[in-house]
């Protein structure tokens, strides 16, 4: 059976669920929300239908200008973490036997599907006083007291990196299998040692696959809402944590879903950044 | 030398990646309830706590219901649109991919609001199979894109012979599609129930002040206090993980579903 266009109305009859589902739960919802973030907030949680630009124009203020560049910054630093340390790593997993890759692969999904909250939880623990790692370095001799690492950015941007690594990896996977291993075996053979070949020529050859991770993770970043939260101080909260703050605890909805918006547009701007980054490198 | 070097980077990325849980896993077998590590004592007393304590097996049954029903749904709702697409030219309807792609793509804290919005505005906000449509939605994507990566693993000449002896479309769904889709609904369905049992941001803005989800109630012990048997769920949910994905791995080609070639290729 060749592809072929539907001919009859009957032939779009297994589309009709799927769309429906997307349309009612995904499209609408979104529509609610924008149009939302132009209502007017009443006392006590509601909202009422209007025409309002207030709840953007709060975004103009210090706090939340502090806000939006902290979560940038935090995102762009666990992008740059992520990708420089999965680099390598998946180059050489790839390079391993079938076996090796799987049971690697398995693991990294567990962690990468471990919910933020657990996360936080054992990094929590992990940076605690009472049963943290510092009580290991204690009975080593190198530290004469435990003491607590959090809250902290050292323990959000560690828990952060923790949570993306796995994903990092697992974007970059598909490029670095496909990469031609007789790219390195020629630099090789030409004498480059295996870290200069690596260099020289694995990396400028992934050049587009970089920077397109590079922004997946930072959007990926982006989305951290509990850890945040668990591991650092209030001035290390990013807009997540403030758009759930609003909607849950300060029952401004409109607010919230203005702040949701603008998220949506930075990252879809980024999304689109990443596509042309896409189509260069099938270009090159 | 080089050699050793990559073995030692390797260690040092699988002790990143699993010191927290060996920490965690140290708590949970604490034998009083104190947060230590090394562990003073030795008790299962904590992993039996989740069963045995209403308010935490209550959690467990919510959060795999909610698990077993979300990825159902989810699958249902990508395998029909997935089929269409491989079967039909329909370049409009691509749109509709977009849209199943887009719920996980986003920050979560966008759909979930956007649910939220949603589900107050119609009156159903808190009602618990809201959450497992809201699950479905936002995580279509898994089963999709396995599904969307099964359709073109299919040779499409099989499905014309099946065509030319006269089978018609359903017979051919249900005989020729359906049979060599499996593996991938299988793990689109395994992708989305580990997903849905650990997330929290969705199922908290739909129905976190009616229902409590696993990751929901370790939320809110953490803010009211210390218990190990926080540690004992997590390393039940990390060793879920694992063993679901090494069934994927046993029984489909885990490398090949990740993006690399299938193990004929290399």
């Amino acid at each position: 059976m060749r592809r072929e266009a539907p001919q009859r109305l009957a032939d779009y009859g297994p589309l009709f669920f799927p769309a429906m589902m997307l349309i009612v739960f995904f499209v609408v919802p979104f529509a609610t929300m924008i149009a939302v973030s132009f209502f007017q907030r009443q006392q006590g949680g509601f909202y009422v239908p209007a025409f309002e630009l207030s709840n953007y124009q709060r975004f103009l203020s210090l706090f939340f200008a502090n806000v939006l560049g902290f979560s940038l910054m935090l995102a762009i630093a666990v992008a740059i973490c992520c990708v420089v340390l999965a680099i390598p790593f998946t180059y050489l997993l790839t390079r391993m036997a079938r076996k090796v890759q799987i049971i690697w692969l398995v693991a990294l999904l567990s962690v990468l599907s471990l919910s933020e909250v657990i996360i936080g939880f054992a990094w929590s623990t992990l940076f605690s006083r009472t049963a943290g790692i510092t009580n290991l370095l204690v009975m080593a001799g190198l530290m004469s007291e435990a003491k607590a690492l959090l809250p902290s950015f050292g323990a959000v941007l560690t828990g952060m990196v923790y949570q993306a690594f796995p994903y990092t990896v697992l974007v970059l996977y598909p490029a670095l299998v496909r990469l031609d291993p007789t790219l390195t075996e020629a630099a090789r053979t030409l004498g480059a040692s295996p870290i200069k070949a690596f260099f020289t020529v694995v990396v400028p050859a992934l050049r587009n696959t970089i920077t397109a991770t590079l922004i997946m993770v930072f959007i990926f970043a982006l989305g951290s809402y509990l850890l945040p939260q668990l591991l650092g101080r209030p001035q290390h909260w990013t807009l997540s944590v403030l758009i759930t703050d609003q909607a849950i605890y300060q029952s401004n909805m409109p607010f919230a879903a203005a702040m949701a918006v603008f998220l949506v547009l930075v990252t879809l701007g980024l999304v689109a950044l990443t596509v042309i980054a896409g189509r260069k490198g099938e270009a090159a | 030398m080089t050699g050793a070097l990559s073995k030692l980077y390797f260690f040092l990325i699988g002790l990143f990646l699993a010191l927290p849980m060996i920490v965690v896993a140290g708590v949970s077998v604490n034998a009083r309830q104190t947060l230590a590590f090394p562990p003073k004592g030795f008790s299962l007393s904590w992993y039996g706590e989740i069963f045995l304590n209403p308010e935490w097996r209550n959690a467990l049954f919510a959060s795999l219901t909610l698990a077993v029903l979300s990825a159902a749904l989810a699958v249902a709702i990508a395998l029909p649109l997935a089929w269409f697409l491989w079967r039909r030219i329909a370049p409009w309807a691509n749109i509709f991919q977009l849209l199943g792609v887009a719920p996980f793509t986003l920050p979560p804290v966008i759909t979930a609001l956007g649910l939220l919005t949603f589900w107050a505005t119609t009156g159903f906000y808190g009602q618990p199979w809201t959450a497992v449509v809201s699950h479905a939605i936002f995580f279509v994507t898994l089963p999709l894109v396995t599904l969307s990566l099964g359709f073109t693993a299919i040779d499409r000449s099989l499905v014309e012979a099946a065509a030319t002896m006269g089978a018609d479309d359903r017979t051919i769904f249900r005989t020729v599609v359906l049979p060599l889709i499996l593996p991938y609904i299988v793990s689109g369905y395994a992708f989305a129930f580990v997903l849905s049992l650990n997330e929290y941001i969705v199922a908290y803005m739909t129905v976190g002040f009616t229902m409590e989800t696993l990751p929901i109630k370790i939320f809110n012990a953490l803010r009211y206090g210390y218990t190990p048997t926080m540690a004992s769920v997590t390393i039940l949910f990390v060793a879920t993980a694992a063993v679901i994905f090494s069934l994927v791995a046993r029984f489909g080609d885990l490398p090949k579903l990740l993006g690399a070639m299938s193990s004929d290729d290399t």
